[in-house]
């Protein structure tokens, strides 16, 4: 099989832009990773893309050119952007084509999600009374890991205040102003053990990556960051995940643990060799589990990696070093492609002042999200 | 196969003795147990009462009024308790806890089943819920 990578990345800024629809942001992204792989809209030979609500993504060559291309619409929730990514990597392993796009974007109203029972499989009482949330399920989740494994308060808070702090200087960010340990402290409760600042939004935003054989990104001269896994994952027996009215009592495993688990296999690397890592942070809380489930540290180390700095931007091994959801906000079909993007501008060498030191070789990125679902990808330079 | 997966199986039952129970499902060859009992869920696994009581295995507080739909709550909003309650033996069940103040729980608290005026407002319906278990008498 032919090695694949990312020649062209392009991102539409995430947050709120009053008067632009999600499809436009993803046009905008298009063209962004175009420009930046020195390529013309004819030159891509087939895409995958999709948002999760804000249309069809192939409606998009009305504005990029009636070309013909192959286009193909992906909803996969939020392994949307990951699983359009899989799916080109895997058409251009496989040899069918040699230039591919991969494209997510959204734009949701504000406030909590609102998803509807009969859509995820459960009866309409579990959200008519008030469980449909999955702000509530993060919630007693970390809840019930801090218990387990010895994790503070003030940790969920470190998180937080990182995310701020990194994001105010990523230009694609949404809230980039620093906000102090103590006023995250401070922040009024929303589920308990998460205030308000340790949360993420859902938002707006766009992302589109290139994807090219290594063979045609030498013959092109583009820039190649390889891909060495892209993998996506549903949840096994025994996990606990959003929108779960029970749980087995023997909880065992994850859509993540397996994910990350395949990733490492197939890479034949692991996170021992991981320079920089973008981890799903739809809260405080979530970032610290998945620095466990995707191998990072063991249960139980996060509090101490924590007080010791251990994944800011000067750390060992420096985590969501954009802000991550917390400071970006989450276009759920769009949120997967901007951890990949990220990790793209830091293995070039062009991230500015939040730029991984000590010229980074291997990032490792990783979405997760309802009903259990996750999407992680290995890149090396 | 026969493949009856229609029918809508109910998850909160008012037994003989004029208690209530939650339906799940249980598969004996596996021992696994399911709750809800979804209507695909039929093939594998019969219908069961859950075990009434239980210990609190985590908790939140819900703060802010979920969108509607789907919530059917009344627009005037009043935070509330949520638990996973661990059953012994058989699986953890997301409920609402009541009749106690959110200081006072605390992971591993005994609970047992109750219900509570259905908080959509419609007459004599009730929705369940877990509440402290009162101490008893040796």
């Amino acid at each position: 099989m032919t090695d694949v990578g990312i020649i062209g990345v392009g991102i539409h800024p995430f947050g709120r832009t009053e008067g632009r629809s999600g499809i436009d942001m993803g046009i905008y992204a298009v063209r962004e990773a175009l420009s930046d792989s020195n390529l013309n809209w004819e030159d891509v030979q087939f895409a995958y893309g999709g948002s999760d609500a804000s249309g069809n993504a192939d409606t998009m060559v009305k504005q990029l050119g009636l070309s013909g291309v192959q286009f193909v619409n992906v909803k996969n929730g939020c392994a949307t952007g990951g699983s359009a990514l899989y799916s080109v990597a895997s058409t251009i392993k496989a040899g069918e084509y040699d230039i591919g796009l991969a494209v997510g974007f959204d734009k949701h109203p504000r406030g909590a999600f609102n998803p509807l029972p009969e859509e995820w499989g459960l009866p309409d009482w579990y959200g008519a009374q008030g469980y449909m949330l999955t702000t509530q399920f993060f919630a007693m989740k970390i809840k019930r890991y801090m218990h387990d494994f010895n994790i503070s308060d003030l940790s969920l808070g470190r998180i937080s205040e990182k995310s701020f702090a990194n994001a105010e200087h990523a230009e694609h960010a949404w809230r980039r102003s620093p906000v102090s340990l103590a006023e995250i402290m401070e922040s009024p409760m929303v589920n308990d053990p998460l205030r308000k600042y340790m949360f993420c939004s859902p938002a707006e935003g766009g992302v589109a990556l290139i994807l090219a054989s290594e063979k045609k990104a030498r013959e092109i001269g583009a820039p190649f960051i390889k891909l060495d896994a892209a993998i996506m994952r549903t949840r096994p027996q025994g996990s606990f995940e959003v929108f779960a009215p029970s749980i087995d009592n023997d909880i065992d495993g994850s859509a993540t643990r397996l994910a990350s688990q395949a990733a490492f296999d197939l890479a034949g690397i692991g996170p021992e060799d991981f320079d920089l890592a973008q981890l799903q942070d739809t809260d405080a809380g979530t970032e610290i589990i998945h620095m466990a489930e995707n191998g990072l540290c063991a249960d139980g180390e996060q509090e101490q990696w924590l007080a010791e700095g251990k994944t800011l931007l000067n750390g060992q091994l420096p985590i969501n070093t954009d802000g991550g959801c917390i400071a970006c906000g989450e276009p759920i079909g769009a949120s997967g492609l901007r951890q990949v993007y990220e990790n793209v501008v830091q293995l070039r060498g062009q991230a500015g002042a939040r730029q991984v030191q000590n010229d980074p070789r291997v990032a490792y990125s990783h979405v997760y999200g309802a009903p259990g679902v996750s999407a992680v990808t290995i890149l090396r330079k | 196969m026969d493949q009856d997966i229609t029918g809508e199986i109910p998850h909160l039952v008012l037994s003989e003795d004029g208690n209530y129970y939650l339906q799940g499902g249980h598969n004996e060859a596996s021992g696994k147990y399911v709750f809800p009992l979804m209507g695909g869920d039929k093939a594998f696994f019969e219908p069961v009462p859950l075990k009434r009581e239980g210990t609190v295995w985590s908790f939140t507080v819900q703060r802010f009024r979920p969108k509607t739909p789907p919530y059917a709550g009344p627009d005037d909003f009043i935070p509330y308790l949520v638990a996973y309650v661990d059953l012994p033996g058989q699986l953890k069940v997301e409920a609402r806890l009541v009749d106690i103040e959110e200081e006072e729980v605390e992971i591993g608290l005994p609970v047992e089943l109750t219900v509570i005026p259905d908080i959509n407002g419609t007459p004599g319906s009730v929705m369940h819920a877990f509440r402290p278990l009162e101490k008893r008498a040796a």
